[in-house]
């Protein structure tokens, strides 16, 4: 009844701690976001910024490493924190799958790629050895592998980076998820192999109409898949908005510098990229105040004391942002950076 | 894959050739006497001492001599007779070879089994109080001497000397064949004594590796695919943990049929150890020597083994 309302996906007040020999690490300060069937969400920050392990508790993976975590994880408004780990575990890889940053130490090497995907399906599915094997196989074309009868007795070695995520993907889409979690599916390839990967995915995500989050500190990636982007920053969602308001209209300070760290094809060389100063703070001690002011170069000297909530940005739809800074302001230091960016390119 | 095998094959014979030398010039340079005297006896006249030298070709030149030690090595597995009790060291090595089998090979699966049962659970409840009182229970095993161990097992367990008699002592051994059952039983403390030393150091290194392997990427997927953590660590974890150790257990039991030294004395097997301990007393070095040679070879063969195993365990060593 609630199916139109209730969205596929709702992260609420999410906070994972990992307590340490040297204090209590706040990997992920208090994360809300939702995500409806089929849609895309591109979840954007450095590394250490919380990005991954907020993915990973999603499908319970930081359980064994101790962490304590609080909030909800509403799948079709279940909660995935609140189920036991035999529970969890029918949901892992059966209506939630995940794929990985490195394909090659993420495959088993030891094993044949036909055998690791069949696997995957054996462990939902009640079907024979041979049945599994075969709808390997048929995965393995599905997602563009030549050859894939033979390919799916070879060993991940045998493959290239680009195949190997290829056959991660088969993996994770062989029970066909709801919701497919791409934690850096890029970022260890080739460039012209990214392009690939980012069109398969989409591809996959049409023919198959599952909801994907895509974790990235590449903009780039985000911006050909993502509706929606969140960016976020020492643990915590800092803006979130649809994906041409975060490209067009960006709010935050840290944001601008994803933005303005992007070389583009159209900028000439001399033009410099700017990098984002100083580095990511301490989760087990953030700075004090809004997480970013040390690195603000628009920082007041109050902004070391105010927490900045994620407020809503006047006059747009679905753009929120954690900043301390006026919209009025905002609006002015972004189009004198935009100038200035488009001065020196002109 | 085949041509993998015969590399191998074929540089474990150089190495046994290698030794074979080695031992020769070995045995010549070291101050051991007069062969031909030794062989004699100590009643024997001057006569009977140089037909001696003519009979084992002492009057030869060195390298002529050579060249009927490696040729009687090679082609005739002859390695020459035992001054002390004149039978073949062939003969001698043959019969004492059964009891270091069954010694090695039978504390060889209990130390795998128990090493790896106590080296996963270890690693699975890491740093739990389970944990810590195995590795300090294996701990204790690593560092006590193994004749030690052996002797407060027969001071405590040996029907004949023992405070509570339920194993058969020392010297108790008999073959397979003659009698099973005492066989088996006879063996149960040497066993379990060889085996303690050894698992508890399997189960250290099981423990580590498993602890390593579980840190992996593809542990992450195999959980992620939604598979049962039993499943993640006996199926992905052990099977890439399990490496190393089979390393070194195809090592340790090359080792170890060269002779268990140690053991065999303690509890009085007639093993290859044995029979190397007393030729060394009696100074009786054909018999050190064709010991030293079938050592060299078990641990060849067994490297040949470890190195053909690791092939066909790693995918990726196949095709390099």
């Amino acid at each position: 009844m609630s199916a139109a309302a209730e969205p596929l996906l709702r992260v609420e007040d999410l906070r994972v701690q990992f307590p340490t020999e040297d204090g209590v690490v706040h990997a992920v300060d208090g994360v809300s976001y939702q995500l409806a069937a089929g849609a895309t969400l591109g979840i954007v920050g450095e590394s250490g910024s919380g990005k991954s392990v907020a993915s990973l508790t999603t499908i319970g993976l930081t359980r064994t490493q101790g962490a304590r975590i609080s909030g909800r994880i509403l799948l079709q408004g279940q909660d995935l924190l609140a189920l036991s780990e035999r529970r969890l575990r029918q949901v892992r890889g059966n209506e939630v799958a995940m794929i990985f940053q490195d394909p090659l130490s993420s495959l088993h090497p030891f094993f044949k790629v036909g055998a690791q995907i069949a696997e995957a399906i054996r462990a939902h599915r009640d079907c024979s050895r041979a049945q599994a094997r075969r709808r390997a196989v048929e995965l393995l074309e599905l997602v563009g592998i030549p050859e894939a009868q033979r390919r799916a007795g070879a060993y991940p070695h045998e493959f290239s980076g680009g195949m190997r995520q290829r056959a991660m993907i088969a993996m994770a889409l062989a029970n066909e998820p709801k919701l497919l979690i791409a934690d850096e599916p890029t970022t260890a390839l080739d460039v012209t192999v990214q392009a690939q990967i980012l069109a398969l995915l989409r591809r996959l995500q049409g023919e198959l109409g599952m909801a994907i989050v895509i974790i990235t500190h590449d903009l780039g990636v985000v911006a050909e898949m993502a509706q929606e982007i969140a960016v976020m920053y020492a643990g915590r969602i800092v803006e979130m908005a649809p994906a041409e308001a975060i490209f067009a209209r960006p709010e935050h300070p840290y944001t601008w510098g994803l933005l303005r760290s992007i070389p583009t094809l159209q900028a000439p060389r001399e033009q410099a990229l700017v990098p984002i100063g100083g580095t990511p703070p301490s989760l087990i001690s953030p700075p004090s105040g809004c997480h970013f002011h040390p690195r603000c170069a628009y920082a007041q000297p109050d902004h070391a004391r105010i927490d900045p909530g994620l407020e809503p940005v006047a006059g747009e739809r679905g753009h929120t942002v954690a900043c301390l800074l006026s919209g009025e302001e905002r609006r002015r230091i972004w189009s004198q950076l935009r100038g200035a960016q488009g001065e020196s390119s002109a | 894959m085949t041509r993998y095998i015969v590399r191998r094959l074929l540089w474990g014979v150089v190495l046994l050739v290698a030794v074979s030398a080695l031992t020769f010039v070995l045995f010549r340079i070291l101050p051991t006497g007069d062969p031909a005297r030794l062989r004699a006896g100590h009643n024997a006249g001057p006569r009977v001492i140089a037909a001696l030298r003519v009979d084992l070709g002492l009057n030869r030149s060195l390298l002529e001599q050579f060249w009927l030690y490696m040729k009687g090595i090679f082609l005739h597995l002859n390695l020459g007779y035992s001054y002390y009790s004149d039978a073949s060291v062939k003969s001698l090595i043959a019969d004492r070879l059964p009891a270091t089998l069954s010694l090695t090979l039978g504390a060889a699966a209990i130390w795998l089994v128990s090493g790896l049962a106590v080296g996963i659970v270890s690693a699975v409840r890491r740093g739990s109080k389970l944990d810590r009182s195995l590795m300090g229970t294996a701990l204790v095993f690593i560092s006590a001497p193994e004749y030690w161990l052996g002797l407060i097992a027969l001071y405590l367990l040996a029907a004949d000397i023992g405070r509570l008699k339920v194993f058969p002592g020392a010297g108790s051994y008999v073959g397979l064949t003659s009698d099973p059952w005492r066989w088996f039983t006879s063996l149960i403390l040497p066993w379990l004594v060889l085996a303690a030393t050894n698992a508890a150091i399997y189960a250290r290194l099981i423990r580590g590796s498993l602890i390593e392997t579980m840190g992996e990427d593809y542990i992450r997927t195999a959980r992620a695919k939604g598979l049962s953590e039993r499943r993640v660590v006996l199926r992905h974890g052990l099977r890439s943990a399990i490496n190393p150790v089979m390393t070194i257990l195809g090592l340790d039991i090359g080792v170890f049929l060269g002779g268990a030294v140690l053991i065999e004395t303690v509890f009085d097997i007639p093993g290859i150890g044995r029979l190397n301990y007393e030729a060394i007393n009696h100074a009786d070095f054909p018999i050190v020597q064709g010991t030293v040679l079938i050592a060299a070879l078990f641990i060849i063969v067994a490297n040949i083994v470890v190195d053909v195993a690791y092939a066909y365990l790693d995918p990726r060593v196949r095709f390099r």
